[in-house]
């Protein structure tokens, strides 16, 4: 079976529909899958529930798809870096989901992994645990939360092979592996892609058994914060 | 006379201990790096999927592939580990990270924290701070003891949305130290310069010594 289309267009193609769920890798704008969600613009695919750890910057990653108003509603556990969001937020033209950033990460771990839901003790006597089931283990009380199944898992990794066996570069790892496996289909882009049998099978991030497409092309990795330090 | 921002951080890294493994959060928390004493192994995690934080990166080494929490561009260590948000939160909800440093809006006398959201006002998210209280070993605030209109910040109860109820252990402030105990806080310390009265009285909190 053939993963590998020519352009982050053809990767999704029927893929998208209006009101549907996508699951995004990234933190910041670190590891984003930034072709992807380039394409999905220029789709103009609207009613978008996205679940993502931030919501990119304005006119940048998934900010993008917010100042075209593609997104009804987010599941993110921070979006400080974002005026355009706040203001679409607090004017309630944007629904918002705040979940703890370990919350989302293994509601997504556990949505790929065939597990309904888990308790943890993350937001107990918050605004976080309300309504959510409660109950006590060894004495400690923890809440349930649910594991995340999406339409769509768009995410980004450094390297490939060609049967989607997938490698990630330091930090851009991040949500890209759990958002890969919480999907009903996984798109992925990557840096390059190489042969079956140039990435040592002991150093996989990601088995390609997660990813159903999969797209190379060049990233522009916007940096949030250039921080340094004089040599 | 009180302590500044880098005083608070330098009694802060007071705390930490040969081998331990450490979250420090946004802020002065951060400046804590800065003051690991010579010799002591100190690991800093990351929570977007990082073990052993190294200094911010010359000019020619930054690199978009590698940022700490605050998505300020960072370096590695020798003994560095990269690894998912999956993985990084399991390590924090396990157990397994012996300390968390944070800033604060406001700390509760029984140890409830508020620092991620003003309602109506400022919206940002709780990022991975719920995660952190609920599962960090102990939880250092380091903070100053009042806003910017006077107000104490050491409170009888949080009036702000809460991150964590009855996590917090012991209060940095600019005043002195405070410990979260039965029935309020006790005063360990005061800050050069501060006398026992100041900090009482500039504390709403309840305090037992």
């Amino acid at each position: 079976m053939q993963k590998i289309y020519g352009s982050a267009a053809e990767a999704l193609e029927g893929l998208l529909f209006d009101g549907m769920t996508i699951a995004s890798g990234g933190f910041g704008l670190c590891g984003i899958p930034e072709l992807l969600i380039a394409a999905i613009r220029d789709s103009g695919v609207k009613d978008l529930t996205v679940a993502s750890n931030n919501a990119g910057v304005d006119g940048f990653g998934l900010g993008m798809l917010l100042n075209t108003r593609q997104v009804k509603k987010m599941i993110s556990s921070y979006v400080g870096e974002n005026a355009e969001f706040m203001r679409q937020y607090l004017s309630g033209e944007l629904e918002l989901e705040f979940n703890p950033q370990g919350t989302l990460a293994e509601r997504m771990r556990a949505g790929g992994a065939g597990i309904p839901g888990f308790y943890t003790k993350t937001g107990v006597g918050t605004v976080i645990a309300e309504g959510k089931e409660h109950k006590d283990f060894n004495g400690e009380t923890y809440i349930l939360e649910t594991g995340l199944v999406m339409d769509l898992s768009i995410v980004k990794a450094w390297k490939a092979d060609t049967t989607g066996n997938a490698v990630f570069r330091k930090t851009a790892r991040n949500f890209n592996p759990p958002a890969a496996t919480c999907g009903k289909v996984c798109v992925l882009e990557v840096e390059e892609i190489v042969p079956a049998g140039s990435l040592d099978p002991d150093h996989i991030h990601l088995p390609g058994i997660y990813v159903h497409r999969l797209i190379q092309g060049q990233h522009e990795k916007r940096i949030e914060q250039r921080t340094t330090r004089k040599a | 006379m009180a302590w500044d921002r880098n005083q608070m951080a330098a009694r802060a890294a007071l705390e930490l201990k040969d081998g331990m493994y450490v979250n420090l959060g946004i802020g002065i928390p951060t400046l804590v790096a800065n003051y690991i004493p010579e010799g002591m192994t100190v690991t800093l995690q990351s929570e977007n999927g990082m073990l052993g934080i190294g200094p911010f990166p010359t000019e020619d080494a930054v690199d978009p592939d590698l940022i700490n929490a605050g998505k300020q561009t960072v370096t590695a260590l020798p003994h560095t580990a990269y690894f998912d948000s999956a993985t990084s939160f399991a390590m924090i909800r396990g157990g397994k990270i012996a300390m968390a440093i944070l800033g604060a809006m406001e700390v509760a006398e029984n140890g409830d924290l508020a620092n991620w959201m003003i309602p109506g006002k400022l919206v940002k998210g709780m990022g991975g701070a719920m995660d952190l209280v609920a599962g960090v070993k102990r939880v250092i605030v380091v903070m100053d003891h009042a806003s910017k209109h006077g107000e104490s910040k050491v409170l009888k109860a949080c009036t702000l949305p809460l991150t964590g109820k009855g996590v917090v252990n012991r209060i940095i402030t600019n005043l002195g130290v405070l410990d979260v105990v039965p029935g309020g806080l006790k005063i360990v310390e005061c800050a050069e310069g501060v006398t026992e009265a100041e900090l009482r009285a500039a504390t709403e909190a309840t305090i037992v010594n």
